[in-house]
């Protein structure tokens, strides 16, 4: 078997694997990827694209509903349970997460405490989008090789940590 | 897989075919109407139904699927759209009508009461869950939602005609049994993911919903890795209150009741 190609299936391997075991990413990211066969090869990019479009329109609105002389409340807590929502359908684990807390200074009214969640999401949205898009690389590269891309379902040592 | 809590002894719109149509498990298709505000939803709910070979309109609102499914305006529904539809699944919150407000005007429909009604929804709610099956839904999944999920509407779906097996009987026992089903213990994960200790076994929500957070999905077990941001741990505490709000007019009265996901 080509070496090279070993290689890559095995670097590709390993990248998944951190991502699971740093809580980027959760089970369902798994689901994702078994719902993608030779009839849908490309389906876990696309819906990922749809969640980076969808995100990143979530969160400028966000920032501008925090801006708000009077901020509304509601406002905000539906875009975060909007963000909540597709971020957990694509197993996003942190940015789920930072959903969570968000909502609980929404509810308290906390502008502050809602501004650093912000502040938090963003990163975690920035982080999950940067790792996915090398992970989408890595994919591509094995692909090329003539490799195919195993579902992590499959991978060594994909568990969720509990740290 | 083990009982599934998803025992109706009615028989589904099977009144409505016209003589001509064959058992929808045989050679038909079961259509589904999938409803959710969210596109990333959207997509994954419609591959989880073609993968499990469903045919799948998608629609974001609930108004949409009223129109889709004919009933428009107080009309009574006449001509579908399109193609009979076996199955609406929808999600919970969405802006202008809640899926609750979508099932209750699916059930006052003459026409449409006998179309089975999942809903979907990201809070795990006991009251919600409760008030959605008294109104007639016939399940309820916790988002996000599992092939395992879907599969076993399909299941539901092929299996209802004819025999009606497992199923006591009783009109109302199915909704009793699906509310005791409520209260066992989650089965083990269902879903061919690796080790994950504990989490996709609890998003079931037809088997357990649990809200008492001692009990609750493991979900926040694991969410709670490495991320302790502002006292993420204590947040994770708070329950459902119970509170019963009634989704009469906005979206945003469907994120009142819960206090945290």
């Amino acid at each position: 078997m080509d070496v090279g190609l070993m290689q890559m299936q095995r670097r590709l391997a390993e990248y998944t694997s951190a991502l699971f075991k740093e809580g980027i990413l959760d089970s369902q990211y798994v689901q994702l990827q078994e719902l993608q066969d030779e009839s849908n090869p490309d389906f876990v990019v696309e819906v990922v694209s749809l969640f980076f479009t969808d995100s990143e329109k979530l969160l400028n609105d966000l920032s501008r509903d925090l801006a708000q002389q009077n901020v509304d409340f509601k406002r905000v807590d539906a875009h975060v349970h909007q963000l909540k929502g597709s971020s957990s359908s694509i197993g996003a684990e942190r940015v789920k997460n930072a959903c969570i807390v968000f909502r609980n200074f929404c509810q308290e009214k906390n502008i502050p405490g809602c501004l650093r969640c912000l502040q938090q999401i963003k990163q975690e949205f920035l982080l999950v989008k940067s790792k996915l898009e090398t992970l989408f690389k890595l994919e591509q590269q094995v692909v090329a090789a003539g490799g195919s891309i195993p579902t992590s379902g499959s991978l060594p040592t994909v568990q969720q940590p509990i740290l | 897989m083990a009982s599934n809590g998803l025992v109706s002894p009615r028989r589904r719109s099977s009144d409505q075919f016209d003589g001509s149509d064959p058992s929808p498990c045989g050679s038909e298709e079961v259509h589904v109407l999938a409803v959710d505000d969210s596109l990333v939803d959207r997509k994954v709910i419609e591959r989880l139904l073609k993968i499990t070979s469903c045919k799948v309109t998608a629609v974001d609102s609930g108004l949409r699927a009223l129109r889709y499914l004919g009933l428009d305006e107080e009309k009574t529904a006449g001509d579908f759209n399109g193609l009979k539809v076996d199955m609406i699944i929808t999600d919970y919150c969405m802006p202008g009508m809640t899926g609750y407000e979508l099932l209750k005007k699916i059930k006052e429909s003459s026409a449409l009461r006998e179309i089975p009604v999942v809903i979907m929804s990201s809070e795990n709610v006991l009251a919600r869950i409760d008030r959605c099956m008294e109104e007639g839904a016939e399940d309820f999944i916790v988002k996000p939602v599992k092939l395992s999920d879907v599969k076993r509407l399909r299941d539901f779906m092929t299996r209802d005609v004819g025999d009606g097996t497992s199923s006591d009987g009783g009109g109302t026992t199915h909704k009793r049994k699906l509310r005791e089903s409520f209260h066992e213990s989650p089965p083990s994960s269902t879903v061919s993911c690796a080790s994950s200790s504990a989490p996709a076994a609890s998003t079931t929500r037809s088997r357990s919903p649990s809200p008492s957070p001692s009990v609750s999905s493991s979900k926040p077990v694991t969410a709670t890795t490495d991320f302790d941001f502002m006292g993420f741990f204590s947040i994770r505490g708070k329950s459902n209150n119970g509170r019963h709000v009634e989704d009469s007019d906005q979206h945003l009265n469907c994120l009142k009741e819960e206090t945290v996901a």
